[in-house]
């Protein structure tokens, strides 16, 4: 087992779905040869021929409906929108019919579809290249939204999404294609859509966050510990994971679509307090209808307003701006502290 | 230097003309018991069709679009579909379904507002009806190339209108199907309006076949009410596919006797007199003609096949308001293969709300669109 980085991992999960199953076919542009922009498909269409890692025209409503007339003809088209910022041209495809085809003729014909599409900002790149557009995905029914949080559950979730019957969206943040490297099985795994994970136990905040920013939420909670700049919180909990006395749980959500209410009521009404962040918009973010659960379900147990840590509600700024729009450490930090203070 | 590098053409193909006369030469292979078939399936098609008209006023179904006119573009080339082929329609092609073998009572079912008139058959080689405008195109070129990857022997026939050559899709699948020389035969039935849009205004282009020289591939404009011309470049497009010789677009060159939906009125902004010119070329009445002529009809055989077509209809319209409704919660059971947990928890609400006396809004007053 060797250190790979998420590029890799998603290579691995589809050189060997596409070895194990010969339905598995890969559509998108600049795949073939190129290996795409990203070089996730580097070496398949060496391995697989160009039959199967289908160089396509420039047009993304073009691929995502052939993939659907792919997918009800008995094959498993996993297509690469270029940039999440390109994905709107094929937005009609995904939500007029990909995600109403099992229901159009009452599961006559199904739509088991992967579309991967890089996501989100932090590469400095220009417009439409730093867009956090998962809410229009989610918000669709019929439609699966999976954003992996690093190397390891890149490749077992896009294992899942490819022998998943139902049309999944895989998105794939850029800003942690190559920042983080980690041991990766070479045997294939799976992991399951719509459950998240735990990735740090803790008793006083409940930490919701997924894709990029599972690592920028680790490291926050780590500086927190490391420095201690927190220290005037009252203590109900013994158990106390860093030194500035606030014990983070951290739940990476994996999937977005059909989310894991369970675990984050679990975690809030042990905890009594939640902090969601995304980079995606304010307003009708996925933390909008995190919120919204929690008040339904978990309310009497919470003894803070929610807070979120946000993209605001503007476009991405290019380069020289980025950095104000995007959620960081200290934010994540501010965040924290502030449902503590205000829990008393 | 400045020399003209390329020439293209467009071919017209017209066999029957709206008299009757057949140009022998061009005319198929064709025998007496095929020729009847088309005419009885033409009227099996308007009788569906005057049929669902009449359901629809009486509130039985929703809103229709209706076929009238259209019956040598869909019996013509729906006819020449083998079971080895797969059919995307557009959201008129109820004569292709019945040609197919779709149970017609199906076909009310889905028009009178039931999801399951649209759970196609396995022995039925055919896709649901699309409503969105050529959106469908795509579908049909992806299922064309897994044919191609699978090494099936069957093609994929696409039907739209000429709306749909405006629509992107249109485009995409177009260039995708040239590109990858899909099997695929694109049946645009040019019945001239789309909506209150008339096809003058819809393009600059002259034919609408013409579009298919700039994919790479061949486009034939035929005349759409005549059945044999219909019949003889599908089939030849068809052939093309199987082999491998990539995709044809066939202009069916037609009109929309009636108006565009059951909720449109067309006398808002189309002539009278323009519909009763069209009237004159029907697709039925100049078949009959031909068959006359050829010994091959009889006002004893009308009848019958009238008489038999009705009677077909009227079983399948008393099946479909014989079967029971589904219950409410069923519509959450296929969004996903497998319930999520979430739409569980929906599911269970939606049943103590109607245990609790919520009831469903049947009667809710239908929206006029605003003419």
């Amino acid at each position: 087992m060797s250190k790979i980085n998420m590029v890799e991992a998603i290579n691995l999960a589809l050189k060997q779905e596409m070895k194990k199953d010969k339905t598995v076919i890969l559509i998108g542009e600049d795949i073939g040869e190129d290996g795409g922009v990203f070089r996730v498909t580097e070496g398949l269409a060496k391995l697989y021929g160009n039959d199967r890692v289908i160089d396509s025209p420039l047009a993304e409503s073009g691929i995502v409906g052939s993939s659907i007339g792919m997918a009800i003809a008995g094959l498993k088209p996993v297509c690469e929108i270029q940039f999440e910022g390109f994905i709107m041209p094929a937005l009609d495809q995904l939500i007029s019919h990909a995600s109403r085809i099992r229901n159009r003729c009452r599961g006559r014909y199904s739509v088991p579809l992967v579309v991967r599409c890089p996501i989100g900002g932090g590469i400095k790149a220009l417009e439409h290249h730093s867009d956090s557009p998962e809410t229009y995905f989610i918000h669709t029914p019929g439609l699966k939204v999976v954003m992996p949080s690093g190397p390891y559950d890149a490749k077992g979730l896009l294992i899942s999404a490819i022998r998943d019957p139902d049309p999944v969206i895989f998105f794939e943040p850029k800003k942690i294609y190559r920042a983080i490297k980690e041991e990766v099985p070479e045997k294939e795994y799976t992991i399951p859509l719509g459950k998240a994970k735990i990735v740090r136990e803790g008793n006083d905040v409940t930490l919701i966050t997924y894709g990029a920013w599972v690592k920028t939420a680790k490291e926050a909670v780590e500086h927190m510990s490391d420095t201690g700049n927190y220290s005037s919180l009252s203590r109900k909990n013994s158990e106390l994971k860093n030194s500035s006395g606030i014990s983070v749980e951290i739940i990476d959500l994996r999937t977005l679509s059909p989310l894991d209410t369970e675990t984050i009521i679990n975690s809030v009404k042990k905890t009594g307090k939640a902090v969601i962040v995304h980079e995606a918009q304010k307003t009708l973010g996925l933390a909008a209808e995190i919120i919204a659960r929690i008040n339904e379900k978990a309310l009497y147990s919470l003894q803070a307003p929610i807070e979120r840590v946000t993209g605001y509600d503007v476009i991405v700024p290019l380069r020289l701006y980025e950095n104000y729009y995007l959620p960081n450490q200290q934010k994540i930090i501010n965040a924290v502290e502030k449902v503590m203070r205000n829990a008393g | 230097m400045e020399k003209i590098i390329n020439k293209f053409q467009v071919k017209y193909l017209q066999i029957l003309d709206e008299n009757g006369k057949c140009d022998e030469k061009l005319k198929p292979k064709l025998t007496s018991a095929l020729i009847k078939q088309m005419y009885e399936y033409m009227i099996l098609t308007r009788v569906f069709d005057e049929k669902a008209l009449k359901l629809q006023r009486q509130g039985r179904l929703g809103t229709y679009a209706q076929t009238l006119g259209q019956e040598a573009c869909q019996i013509g080339s729906g006819l020449c579909i083998k079971n080895e082929d797969f059919v995307f329609p557009a959201f008129r092609e109820n004569g292709v379904y019945m040609l197919r073998g779709m149970p017609i009572e199906m076909l009310f079912e889905f028009w009178a507002g039931d999801e399951r008139g649209m759970q196609i058959p396995k022995n039925v080689n055919m896709f649901p009806i699309t409503i969105t405008v050529g959106a469908h195109l795509p579908h049909a070129v992806g299922t064309a190339m897994a044919f191609q990857y699978q090494k099936k022997r069957g093609a994929v026939i696409t039907y739209f209108g000429d709306g749909a050559t405006s629509e992107g899709d249109f485009h995409e699948a177009m260039n995708f199907a040239g590109t990858f020389k899909a099997p695929v035969v694109f049946i645009c039935q040019n019945n001239q309006w789309a909506i209150s849009v008339p096809v003058e205004e819809q393009t600059a282009s002259e034919t609408l076949a013409q579009k298919a020289i700039a994919y790479g591939f061949e486009g034939i404009k035929v005349d759409g009410n005549d059945v044999f011309a219909v019949y003889k470049a599908t089939q030849e497009a068809l052939k093309k596919a199987r082999s491998g010789k990539g995709p044809t677009l066939i202009e069916c060159f037609t009109y929309r006797m009636a108006d565009h939906t059951t909720s449109d009125d067309a006398k808002k902004y189309r002539k009278e007199s323009e519909v009763k010119k069209w009237a004159k070329r029907d697709p039925i009445s100049r078949l009959k003609k031909y068959m006359i002529k050829k010994k091959i009809f009889s006002e004893k055989y009308e009848k019958e096949v009238l008489a038999r077509a009705e009677k077909q209809i009227d079983v399948a319209v008393e099946k479909a308001e014989s079967i029971p409704r589904y219950k409410p919660e069923e519509i959450f059971n296929y969004m996903y293969e497998t319930l999520t947990p979430d739409l569980k928890e929906q599911q269970e609400k939606m049943k103590e709300d109607l245990d609790s006396g919520v009831k469903e809004e049947d009667k809710a007053e239908e929206v006029k669109e605003v003419k």
